[in-house]
């Protein structure tokens, strides 16, 4: 089972929950891909806006995790966090501090100075981070609760760029390892797992699927598939073939005069 | 009145007006489940509306939880 904070999670797929095309659409979603934990945004009262969203995750049987998407500095990002805490009666914050509009990728120094600030003020902390094993490093030793690395920039759709430092990530990580953003379809998300990490968190991916409903239920599969093919151990890559059938006692089927009779070719010419 | 801006427009709220009447103009539910509050960039704890005065100038910002992340 899934251990973030001392909290027991039974699904390691996180749902982020930005772009369904409406509440019930995000609710079928949920509900299919079996997460515990959505993710939410905080932003200015909007008395036009029909529904909670909260109330509808919480109907669905998830609980929410505010972030503090779209937060530029440190500064701003502790403020939202402390302002979603006030919201959402929840010390769990996702921290996100974006360091370019274009590429959203984290602005590294800020969100490490807003993880410490939000971890001395006693927020459980899930920094969203670059795919930088040292990085992940000083926000564990920081005292967050789990790092999430990304895969590829957030809404990409380009899994996973660097298999090779999400692997130095996961392999010096003492807390769970979350892969989050970048995730474009099931193989992804099961990639990520079978490398080794906890958890997957994606929105996108699901969101804005052509059918976010179905995406969610192969999103569960994938997850869980990848999680339990990383535990079974797979078989190691070989050059060659390696045969599954016996190789004794193979029916000697061509008349021993035929002429054109020739044994199996070794190496390649 | 005293002149503020609410979530980012301009708006007049009455004499001696608390968060607590800068929460309801915008439309938020009464009882400010689910909503939270920053004053000039501080956050006021809902415990403390009724009695945090807003003062001509003020930037106040009402926000709530809505679809957002990854």
């Amino acid at each position: 089972m899934l251990e973030i904070a001392g909290r027991e999670l039974e699904s390691r797929l996180i749902l982020g929950t930005g772009g369904f095309r409406n509440l019930s659409v995000m609710a079928e979603a949920a509900e299919e891909s079996g997460a515990e934990l959505a993710t939410v945004a905080m932003r200015r009262v909007d008395p036009s806006a029909r529904g909670s969203i909260v109330e509808v995750l919480t109907d669905a049987g998830l609980e929410v995790l505010p972030n503090t998407a779209g937060c530029y500095t440190a500064r701003d990002a502790i403020t939202t966090a402390k302002l979603a805490s006030e919201a959402l009666e929840t010390d769990w914050v996702k921290l996100e501090v974006i360091g370019d509009d274009r590429i959203l990728l984290p602005d590294p120094v800020e969100l490490l100075a807003a993880a410490e600030e939000l971890v001395a003020e006693g927020f459980t902390v899930l920094p969203y981070t670059n795919d930088d094993p040292i990085l992940a490093r000083r926000l564990e030793d920081a005292g967050c609760a789990a790092v999430m690395p990304l895969g590829s920039p957030i809404g990409s759709g380009m899994g996973i760029n660097n298999a090779y430092n999400l692997r130095l990530i996961i392999e010096a990580a003492r807390v769970p390892v979350i892969l989050d953003a970048g995730i474009g379809t099931a193989s992804d998300a099961a990639l990520a797992m079978e490398a080794g990490c906890d958890a997957v968190l994606l929105a996108s991916a699901i969101s804005r699927a052509a059918d976010p409903v179905g995406m969610a239920r192969a999103m569960r599969k994938a997850v869980e598939a990848g999680y339990e093919a990383a535990a079974a151990g797979r078989i190691p890559r070989r050059l060659y073939a390696q045969a599954s059938s016996p190789e004794e006692g193979v029916a000697e089927l061509v008349p021993a005069a035929d002429p054109a009779e020739h044994g199996p070719a070794h190496g390649l010419r | 009145m005293t002149s503020v801006t609410l979530n980012g427009t301009p708006h007049e709220l009455p004499d001696e007006a608390t968060v607590e009447a800068a929460v309801l103009a915008t439309g938020a539910p009464g009882d400010g489940r689910g909503v939270a509050v920053a004053l000039d960039g501080e956050v006021v704890p809902r415990g403390e509306w009724s009695r945090t005065p807003v003062r001509e100038g003020q930037q106040v910002e009402v926000l709530h939880a809505v679809q957002g992340g990854a």
